[in-house]
């Protein structure tokens, strides 16, 4: 009898102690750095297998044909580039298996780029300028049944060639600001010729590269695993013996994973809560990195539809915005933060806080606002304006973004609905002008104006199937073709100024709502990593070490 | 008997044919395309030229017709195609996930008949009894928690109170049991629970109803001890319908355990098949459809097989 009454009360007192363990560990503070690595001071070290997430897995291993960072994260170990974004300081483009930065003609179009003579390919032969002219011909020329879907992104060049073995030139129809820094684009990978002779679609089921990992497995659905390349160009890198990249899809089993310490680190990001619970977690394993992100959400409009067709219309809905109570709200439960214009806030082409408060829709009175955009509507006999706002069935950070819109919306007394449609749906939707008002998204590599600006070109023209407003409007062409070419970095700059007043501000056919924030919590073991604004660059993990 | 089982086995051609022709249909009267999603990582972004260049690669451009003879075409050949979103086989995409779904299957099974049938008929002879209502509790929570909710609760427990996880990935039992049992063991767990309580109702109720029976009250006027009583005459005469129970939701665990899969990060076949219909991989999706169609409706032929050995008053004809 005595044993079976004190039961319960072992069951409790453990229940308790589980509950009290769990309310003393100290709470984490949003945004700030926990156990961050020293980094600087301490010595590199050599070994050990890095484990990391990836979230989805790559359609096909080709980095010129994917879209998808499923396929970098675990692919770009294996590759180099002809140029790259430094480890260190991820503004600064740096040569790769170019020996030095590339020479550029008086013109500006001619670019020579000298290799390296020291870079093998992992079947042990000699990388050489064939490779490359062979790898951008596939990315710039690609021939008929080769999908290259960023050959817009070199529209310049007119030509490639290799004079000698370790030389390539690259001759442009017009200079192009843009063009020294997309040749370190994360997709570029460098590719061998002979494979590429042999098959030019090798590359989408094999991995044969110059990176500092060879390829060593790939179980389907599971696991990618690459050892470290031992003729890699780079004396002492990589540093890791090897990585292996697991998927796991699930954003819980994700945080799991690193809670559990199976694995180090998930590239992409996490929400501030998860960040906040791996920190009560891991209170003394834990490092967390934050950026601003080269992400945003666009509200679109379907300019061919009324009353959509009316810039009054879609003003006003900017100007019911309040952003920047939005993001002081968001950023507390979703990766959004930083109000900003067409392009990154605090990135090399941002407007001015002064000059963006100029226009709709991000200014700080808010009231007077709201204000302007009733009387808008009211001008426009949209007083009671209703309409379906279109969104993906993905939670972070589509569900409270839209939200937050709808919510803002009410307060100027327009009525809207949300419709969410799971992916593949509702971009059918927004290609086939099967929508109102939607909620759009793109994420780039870079702060360069000429990715950030290109989904505003005219939907007939070089926007056909970026611009999912649908609108033709041959002035903003123009002006997105001038800054494209303008290689004087304060000029191009006032262009693009000009270009953001027009878009978003007079002709408001498809403005940012908020702009994406980075974070990653990871094992304080891992070392050498740095975070970027992007979720692209900086993955070959040749600078990655692990602490004892 | 044999011209039977004969007309079973041809019976399934057409219920596979049609649940060939109703799954073409359907997927492709789904709004959406692989092509777009293939695309749409980093914003809704790339030509309609890339777009359609894409689509005609992967033969998505033909007629619907066109396209289902290809499809019925290539299974004649015992060719199920190419998976569209990874261009590797079908059946090399499947194979590499069966291995884990067929093992968890059956772990989850033993787990279950482990628990179900002794408890089941253990709380049948015990009706009414403190011991009756203990079990049906028991079982009842395992009928109202739902199998992911269990592994999620399995999995807090284990990080928070051990500070430890499961494996992330799937080791062959074969190469490693240990490490294979310390991934699967917890699914089999969360997922086994349900399982059995369903089993284990079935097989109390089954029991009950056997225990009326007159050849049950013959065998103990002869004088059969109890035990024999139950385990001979009642426990196997009260099987067939806690066997059909039990295949039945091992047809199921096959394909089925979508959000399990996901709290454990299991790389099976139910996340495959999810996957493949937001991808809109039709060539997998179809593939996948008529796989798990085949092991529902190869596992019912199998259930009545083994009633004739169950139940010898049983003849087909």
């Amino acid at each position: 009898m005595q044993r079976a009454a004190r039961r319960p009360g072992v069951g409790l007192a453990l229940v308790l102690a589980i509950l009290l363990a769990a309310c003393t560990q100290g709470p984490a503070r949003s945004g700030a750095p926990t156990g961050a690595p020293s980094g600087a001071a301490e010595q590199p070290r050599a070994g050990g297998q890095l484990v990391f997430i990836v979230s989805a897995e790559p359609p096909s291993f080709d980095g010129h044909k994917e879209t998808t960072f499923a396929m970098l994260h675990p692919t770009a170990p294996h590759y180099s580039l002809l140029l790259r974004f430094d480890p260190n300081d991820l503004t600064k483009v740096i040569p790769d298996v170019a020996a030095t930065m590339p020479e550029a003609s008086a013109d500006k179009l001619s670019y020579t780029v000298k290799l390296r003579d020291n870079v093998k390919f992992h079947d042990g032969t000699v990388l050489t300028s064939e490779d490359v002219v062979a790898t951008y011909n596939k990315i710039i020329f690609p021939p008929s049944g080769v999908s290259s879907p960023r050959k817009g992104a070199y529209a310049a060049v007119e030509s490639l060639s290799a004079p000698d073995k370790s030389s390539v030139i690259f001759k442009l129809k017009y200079p192009s600001a843009s063009f020294l820094t997309n040749l370190a684009s994360p997709w570029n990978f460098i590719y061998s010729a002979a494979k590429l002779k042999e098959d030019i679609k090798y590359y989408e089921k094999s991995i044969m590269g110059t990176g500092p990992f060879e390829f060593a497995s790939y179980e389907k659905g599971s696991a990618w695993t690459g050892r470290k390349f031992k003729d890699y160009f780079l004396q002492g890198r990589p540093y890791l013996d090897g990585f292996r990249a697991v998927f796991i899809a699930d954003a819980n089993a994700q945080k799991n994973a690193i809670q559990g310490q199976q694995a180090m680190i998930e590239f992409r990001g996490f929400t501030p809560q998860q960040r906040d619970d791996l920190s009560r977690a891991l209170p003394n394993n834990l490092a967390i990195q934050e950026a601003p992100w080269i992400c945003v959400n666009y509200v679109s409009f379907n300019t061919t539809q009324k009353p959509f067709d009316d810039p009054r219309v879609r003003r006003a809905l900017t100007l019911g915005i309040d952003r920047w109570a939005g993001s002081e709200a968001l950023q507390k439960i979703t990766i959004v933060k930083d109000v900003g214009g067409l392009l990154r806030p605090k990135g090399p082409f941002a407007m001015a806080d002064a000059d963006l408060q100029k226009i709709a829709g991000f200014s700080k009175d808010t009231k007077a606002s709201q204000d302007k955009a009733r009387a808008l509507l009211k001008e426009a006999g949209q007083e009671n304006l209703t309409f379906e706002f279109l969104n993906r069935n993905v939670t972070t950070p589509y569900e409270p973004v839209a939200v937050f819109l709808i919510n803002e919306w009410k307060k100027i007394g327009v009525t809207a609905t949300h419709k969410v449609k799971e992916t593949s749906a509702y971009l059918a939707d927004l290609r086939n002008k099967n929508y109102q008002v939607g909620l759009d998204f793109n994420c780039d590599f870079l702060d360069e104006p000429d990715l950030q600006l290109a989904k505003f070109y005219s939907a007939s023209k070089l926007g056909a199937g970026l611009n999912l407003s649908h609108y033709d409007d041959p002035k903003l062409d123009s002006m997105i073709d001038a800054q494209g070419r303008e290689t004087d970095a304060a000029k191009r700059k006032q262009i693009v100024g000009d270009i953001e007043r027009y878009a978003m501000d007079e002709m408001a056919y498809q403005w940012p709502v908020l702009w994406w924030y980075r974070i990653i919590p990871y094992n304080n073991k891992l070392r050498g990593w740095k975070i970027g604004s992007n979720h692209y660059t900086n993955q070959d993990l040749v600078s990655v070490w692990l602490a004892n | 008997m044999q011209r039977y089982v004969v007309g079973r086995l041809l019976l399934m051609l057409p219920t596979l044919l049609g649940v060939a022709v109703l799954t073409f249909v359907i997927m492709r009267m789904v709004p959406g395309d692989i092509v777009e999603l293939r695309y749409a990582s980093g914003g809704a972004g790339v030509s309609q030229e890339l777009i359609d260049q894409e689509r005609a690669l992967l033969g998505l451009d033909k007629p619907m017709y066109a396209q289902f003879v290809d499809w019925m075409g290539g299974i004649v050949r015992l060719d199920f195609g190419q998976s569209l979103w990874t261009g590797r086989s079908v059946l090399d995409e499947i194979a590499v996930r069966l291995e884990l779904s067929i093992e968890l299957a059956v772990l989850a099974t033993l787990l279950a008949i482990a628990l179900a049938v002794p408890l089941g008929v253990l709380a049948a002879i015990k009706q009414d009894t403190w011991v009756d209502y203990a079990i049906r509790i028991f079982s009842i929570g395992g009928l109202a928690m739902p199998s992911f909710w269990i592994g999620i609760l399995i999995v807090l427990v284990l990080l928070t109170v051990f500070y430890w996880s499961p494996p992330l990935t799937f080791t062959p039992f074969l190469e490693d049991p240990l490490a294979n049992l310390s991934q699967l063991i917890w699914p089999a767990l969360a997922v086994g629970y349900r399982y059995a309580a369903v089993a284990m109702r079935m097989t109390r109720s089954s029991v009950l109803e056997v225990m009326r029976e007159d050849y049950i009250r013959t065998a103990r006027a002869k004088g059969a001890g109890e035990r024999l009583v139950v385990v001979r005459h009642a426990l196997r005469n009260s099987l067939l319908p806690v066997v059909t129970v039990i295949s039945l939701e091992f047809a199921f665990l096959v394909g089925g355990l979508v959000v399990t899969e996901q709290v454990f990060n299991l790389n099976g076949i139910g996340k495959l098949l999810v996957d493949a219909v937001a991808h809109r991989d039709y060539t997998l999706i179809q593939a996948l459809v008529l796989l798990l169609a085949f092991v529902f409706v190869f596992v019912n032929f199998l259930v009545d097989m083994l009633y004739v050995v169950l139940d010898p008053r049983i003849r087909y004809t």
